[in-house]
């Protein structure tokens, strides 16, 4: 842990903390903006760390390396965060502890470099699985190191990769962060999944579809059932909220300067930030959309549409409030934008 | 007959009848009791018909997916330095989908063992045309005879790798230079270095050949084309 209460840091920096303050012992990773500078930072903090070939070897190295039991971690962004699917679908399989840190850019193909929420599906839902993952969203750099944290202990703890979803505004940005906050995160240690005292088959193939069939049951309730320690979302001004303003990382906080602008300008109006993407904070999305008198929900977002559609699946179907969509895929969004799109909507 | 169908913890073998895997994992097991390494040894296993050896021998075993085992075990072995890293892989595994984390985990001289098992084919799906596969050789994916160029995935290897590394190509009817070259291997691992082993192996389902026409295959077509021996 830093000794320094107070620092003025990178997203980048932020997050080398975290991994390290998380007790990671290495890193896989190959350069792609904007993430390089997490790989270069953990060359410098002097732990284990391999620049791969590729983001394939780098995702399946930590799966070796957590299957040996250590803390091990990669980042990356776009077409790397595409690679990195495939060992993802391993980890999702055999239920590895693997973090991956993704700062979000422009999609799809090769895009533009800094910023995008167009990952979101990818990071939710990649691979050929059923998105039984850990997915945060942070909204600042406190929640960046925070949520990184939460990371490492929460797939150590209930054994699901889990992805940091963030993007390179977050990433290239300063901050002060106050580590005081922080100084009472307890690390979940890590456990040997090959043992050495004992002899493990671990199979990842089955022969039946029943065989498979069971593990993906399993894997799914045990999902639901570990959610409710895990879910987490922020709102704001929803007590006699009419238009209901949903938007996760960076476009959260953005979301959030407009409802408090456009509360001094009387309209009622609130926000529902979703701290993490999966497990989905459903059941507090409902209830707030459900007693309240929620007539409008606008999505914003820097995509077209990728939150809404998580949104739209996981809100409960008798909730009849109707949708909008303030929608800039690639594209950073100002209060301003928000403010005027809110100020427009007739309900 | 019932002794040979059951693996060394007492399953029942899924390899096919005539199959060159048992004869490399039994190999491998001589040399880890040999040398006390059983509760050390680490096999990773790659997907195709290497996969079936998931509980074959009494060592710590888990599957990956195709074309990653390398990368994996370079991840563990990097996790834990006393282990024995073994990734055991079919020529379409090592040398087609895995071909890139295979030559840079060579190049790096990543101190793991990697065992490929070379039939020519793509043995699980139905026998189709691998980087291995002969010239006019036929397969479901060649059926006029194979005109592609055959790779020599150690030759390659030796180019880029140190010098202390060790690679080597053996046949799985020589049990001798099989239990020599696997001695070598496991000695390069220990002395931190990167070790690969090609094992010219038999699949008669997909060769469809039988009894001895699979040893002459192997023999006179296989060693033909792929000089067994160290590579130096």
């Amino acid at each position: 842990m830093q000794n320094n209460k107070k620092q003025f840091l990178t997203g980048h920096e932020v997050v080398v903390q975290a991994a390290l303050d998380a007790g990671a012992e290495s890193m896989f990773g190959y350069p792609i903006t904007p993430t390089c500078e997490i790989l270069s930072g953990w060359f410098e903090s002097g732990k284990k760390c391999l620049q791969t070939e590729d983001e394939i070897a780098a995702g399946f190295g930590v799966c070796g390396a957590v299957l040996a039991g250590e803390k091990s971690f990669t980042a990356s962004s776009g077409p790397g965060h595409i690679l990195l699917q495939d060992s993802f679908s391993m980890a999702e399989a055999m239920r590895l502890p693997v973090v991956l840190i993704v700062g979000q850019r422009g999609g799809p193909s090769s895009g533009t470099v800094i910023y995008s929420q167009q990952e979101v599906i990818l990071a939710c839902f990649g691979g050929n699985g059923e998105g039984m993952r850990l997915v945060y969203s942070p909204s600042n750099l406190s929640e960046l190191y925070l949520l990184t944290r939460r990371a490492f202990n929460e797939a150590w703890k209930y054994r699901y990769p889990a992805i940091v979803l963030t993007d390179g505004y977050t990433l290239k940005i300063r901050q002060n962060v106050d580590f005081d906050q922080f100084k009472k995160i307890e690390n979940i240690p890590p456990i040997s999944l090959i043992p050495e005292n004992k002899i493990v088959h671990w199979p990842n193939i089955y022969t039946a579809e029943e065989e498979l069939n069971i593990v993906l049951e399993n894997t799914k309730n045990d999902f639901e059932n570990i959610a409710k320690e895990i879910v987490s979302f922020e709102s704001k001004e929803i007590e006699d909220a009419e238009i209901l303003l949903i938007a996760h990382g960076i476009v959260g906080a953005v979301t959030k300067i407009a409802v408090e602008e456009l509360r001094k300008q009387n309209i009622k109006v609130g926000l529902f930030r979703p701290i993490t993407l999966r497990p989905f904070p459903k059941q507090e999305l409902d209830k707030i959309c459900g007693w309240k008198k929620i007539k409008k929900i606008v999505v914003v977002e820097s995509s077209f549409g990728q939150l809404a559609r998580i949104v739209r699946d996981q809100l409960a179907p008798e909730i009849d409030a109707s949708f909008d969509y303030l929608q800039k895929p690639g594209l950073g969004i100002e209060p301003e934008e928000v403010i005027e799109f809110v100020k427009n909507i007739k309900i | 007959m019932s002794e040979n169908l059951t693996t060394p913890i007492g399953r029942q073998a899924k390899f096919c009848p005539g199959c060159g895997h048992p004869i490399v994992l039994m190999m491998l097991q001589r040399i880890l009791k040999q040398h006390n390494l059983e509760a050390q040894a680490v096999l990773g296993l790659d997907i195709g018909c290497s996969l079936l050896a998931w509980n074959y021998l009494p060592i710590n075993t888990f599957q990956t997916h195709h074309g990653r085992v390398v990368p994996t075990m370079v991840g563990f072995k990097r996790a834990r330095k006393n282990s024995l890293a073994i990734a055991y892989v079919g020529d379409g595994g090592a040398y087609a989908i895995g071909w890139q984390s295979l030559f840079h985990a060579a190049l790096r001289d990543e101190p793991v063992l990697v065992i490929v098992v070379n039939n020519t084919v793509y043995g699980m799906t139905g026998g189709q045309s691998a980087p291995t596969t002969l010239s006019g050789q036929k397969t479901p994916t060649s059926p006029d005879g194979f005109t592609g160029n055959t790779m020599y995935g150690p030759e390659i290897l030796h180019q880029v790798s140190n010098p202390e590394a060790f690679i080597a190509r053996t046949a799985v009817n020589d049990p001798k230079q099989m239990l020599d070259f696997l001695d070598k291997a496991i000695k390069t691992q220990q002395a931190g270095h990167f070790a690969l082993i090609e094992f010219l192996s038999f699949c008669p389902t997909n060769w469809r050949t039988k009894g001895i026409d699979t040893v002459k295959f192997l023999e006179e077509r296989l060693k033909s084309v792929f000089k067994v021996g160290e590579i130096k």
